[in-house]
């Protein structure tokens, strides 16, 4: 069998090629990008099939549901949060009979090595009602995507596949099977199973309930949710779920029995499975990577005497990833001792812009129009300028969730904040900045929008900007401000003078003003020199 | 045989081609291998480490335990304190004496150098001098594999395999420039 060395990421993306995908979309987004980044590559070796960067997590689902209703297979992927930009397409999509097989990857991010939060997607399957597959290392991350699309098509349901950081971004060796060909073009057979009209949807989502129970009894029977019993020992069992099986693993060869041990890796979780557990065991632990979701269902499907520890009991930590060694203390074992550090201050070095980053120009003139005021507001949006927060700039004030700058910078100035700014990137606001943007222009909104625009989505590796970033003004024209007050600047510390008084100027006039300061991300430059000046 | 490293360094010194040769030439010597990365955001001028792990049985986590790595091998000296705790008391430490100085409050060089020396089992490499001597600055992380390849359970033939590999496709000089930065780091004492 052919072997190759793939992160968690690039797994999943082999799964589905082999799975017979004919198209892939998804927003670039950590720790997810490096799914379609890998599909984006083959697809220009290989010619095909389809991998296309999309505006938005939303746009990239709705284009997966049209290869789905045209019978084909795709896959679409998002990080966790880029999933509540896409809830609108992914909660209905429960609903539809889903043809061409259609799979959700959601990467969430515990600990939050470069998200805003720690939200656990395994919620979201629960809430529409569909499987969710959980790999614990690259080997199943492959096989699960497979199955993935087997699923969706038996039970005609979206199935979500969860990532954690960890996996997605660590390599391995994966054994590799057989591809199968794409699925025949054709449309959905039952044409009103796609037309979400009321008296469609009752019946529809009456056919997703009537289907739990076969979700259920797969879930029972599924080889992803093995238990193994010790009858010989029942002071306590063990569930664990995602890549906490894999520290648990690490820890066994330490403990002086082996607990019956019940993984989780199939949702809908398998109720039997763990109520025979129960009857094993006198007390049951759990350790799961992300929220105790399975654990606070547990507290009421077993008897009330039963012991049950884990997260909401307090004995494994509740927050941040788990580890081989914050899990020790709740299987009673002592923890490693590892080098002593000698007696020196350990300074924190944090990310921060790049040499030379044309974001930092861009603050500085920022900074220099807004040194009159006695007060201001600056609200900002998610990218690398989020860096801006940190000292030596501290320039901006806010960060929520992408797009969020333009319409808060809109509700500050109508509570009567003056003056007020925000900051967003190019590739933020072809994702979600539009939108707001004409909020604010409906109402002459008195606030001015910053767009920074580095011609790339900058923090998740330099993917290009879905539009090209000479089409930026035309679209802040389309929506229909006055031209007068919409400036293009090139973002270079040399024109800092020159910029901070277009800046101050547009601040002081009452009503939307959008400034697009241009300069190409210092990174990707430098990667088109290396290529031979290609643009 | 298990053998962890924790790789450390600063957004940008190349932790992860590192990681990927020494990875890549394990593979090649049929033992199981997890590399688990750094993305995103710290990758940006902050600080970014690597968990490498080696074994020939099963290895379940991608994390190295606290006190499990057999060697810390740092491309910065101050970024090879900081995972300390992961390092076995009987573990190698090799590090790179080249600090990255993108930090206000970085401490004294002086100071932090002679804290290192003073640990069990510590190397300091003047990296960048050794690289330079090679043909670039920028095989500086050429000259800490080298060194690191006395340590790593792997024949040194198999990483060199490896960096040609690696630098093939920018010719033959670029070629010759990271190998013999490899062989003055691994004969570094």
């Amino acid at each position: 069998m052919p072997e190759m060395v793939l992160l968690g990421d690039e797994a999943v993306a082999m799964g589905a090629l082999h799975a017979g995908i004919s198209a892939a979309y998804a927003y670039p987004g950590t720790p997810s990008t490096e799914i379609t980044e890998f599909l984006i590559q083959n697809s220009k070796k290989n010619n095909g099939p389809t991998a296309h960067w999309c505006a938005n997590e939303k746009t990239a689902y709705e284009a997966a549901l049209g290869v789905s209703f045209a019978g084909r297979r795709s896959i679409v992927s998002m990080k966790h949060v880029g999933l509540n930009v896409a809830a609108d397409p992914f909660m209905n999509s429960a609903i539809v009979s889903i043809h061409g097989g259609l799979v959700l990857v959601v990467a969430d991010d515990p600990g939050m090595h470069s998200s805003q939060n720690e939200q656990d997607s395994r919620y979201f399957a629960d809430f529409a009602r569909i499987v969710c597959l959980e790999p614990t290392n690259q080997q199943e991350a492959y096989e699960m995507t497979r199955e993935a699309f087997s699923i969706s098509e038996k039970f005609q349901i979206p199935v979500m596949i969860r990532l954690v950081t960890r996996l997605a971004h660590s390599r391995a060796v994966v054994q590799l099977s057989d591809a199968q060909p794409e699925n025949k073009l054709g449309k959905a057979p039952e044409p009103n199973s796609w037309i979400l009209l009321p008296s469609n949807a009752r019946n529809q989502w009456h056919g997703l309930l009537n289907t739990q129970k076969e979700m259920q009894d797969l879930s029972e029977k599924s080889p992803f949710n093995p238990l193994k019993l010790n009858p010989g020992f029942k002071e306590f069992g063990v569930i664990t779920t995602g890549l906490a099986k894999n520290y648990y693993l690490e820890n066994l060869p330490d403990l002086a029995e082996q607990p019956s041990h019940l993984h989780i890796s199939y949702y809908p979780f398998p109720a039997e499975k763990i109520r025979e557990l129960a009857t094993n065991v006198d007390k049951i632990l759990i350790l799961e990577e992300g929220y105790p979701f399975v654990e606070r269902f547990l507290r009421g499907i077993l008897p009330g005497g039963m012991e049950i520890i884990g997260k909401e009991s307090g004995d494994v930590p509740p927050e941040g990833e788990l580890n081989p060694d914050n899990i020790r203390p709740v299987l009673g074992l002592p923890s490693h001792r590892g080098s002593k550090q000698p007696d020196i201050q350990i300074s924190n070095r944090p990310p921060q812009l790049c040499a030379g980053c044309p974001h930092a120009d861009s603050f500085n003139a920022l900074k220099m129009a807004l040194a009159g005021y006695e007060k201001s507001m600056v609200t900002s949006d998610i990218g690398c300028y989020t860096l801006a927060a940190l000292p030596p700039y501290s320039a901006i004030e806010t960060t929520v969730n992408m797009g969020a700058s333009i319409g808060m910078a809109k509700g500050a100035s109508d509570a009567g904040y003056f003056p007020v700014v925000a900051v967003i990137g190019d590739s933020t606001f072809l994702h979600s900045g539009v939108n707001p943007l004409i909020d604010a222009v409906a109402y002459n909104t008195n606030m001015t929008l910053l767009i920074l625009d580095n011609e790339t989505t900058g923090m998740t590796g330099g993917q290009p900007t879905i539009l090209p970033s000479s089409r930026l003004e035309q679209v802040v024209l389309g929506i229909g401000i006055n031209p007068e007050h919409v400036h293009l600047i090139n973002a270079h510390r040399k024109f800092d003078e020159e910029n901070s008084k277009i800046l101050k100027t547009e601040i002081e006039y009452k009503g939307i003003s959008v400034i697009i300061a241009v300069r190409e991300c210092v990174e990707t430059a430098k990667r088109h020199k290396r290529k031979g000046g290609q643009a | 045989m298990k053998y962890d490293v924790i790789l450390s360094g600063v957004g940008g010194q190349g932790v992860l081609s590192v990681s990927a040769i020494i990875a890549s030439g394990a593979m090649a010597e049929g033992l199981n291998v997890k590399q688990s990365e750094v993305h995103g955001m710290s990758q940006r001028g902050g600080a970014v480490y690597t968990n490498l792990r080696l074994s020939d049985k099963t290895i379940y986590s991608d994390l190295i335990p606290v006190g499990g790595a057999s060697l810390i091998l740092s491309m910065e000296p101050l970024e090879c304190l900081r995972y300390l705790d992961y390092l076995n008391p009987e573990g190698q430490l090799l590090t790179s004496s080249n600090p990255e100085l993108n930090i206000d409050d970085y401490p004294d060089l002086g100071t932090l150098l002679g804290k290192i020396r003073s640990l069990r089992h510590a190397q300091v490499i003047d990296a960048r001098k050794l690289a330079l001597e090679a043909g670039s600055g920028r095989a500086a992380n050429m000259v800490l594999a080298g060194a690191a390849s006395k340590y790593l359970p792997l024949n040194a033939e198999t990483m060199e395999d490896y960096i040609r590999k690696i630098f093939q496709h920018k010719g033959d000089k670029i070629v010759e420039i990271n190998l013999k930065a490899f062989h003055l780091g691994r004969r570094s004492q």
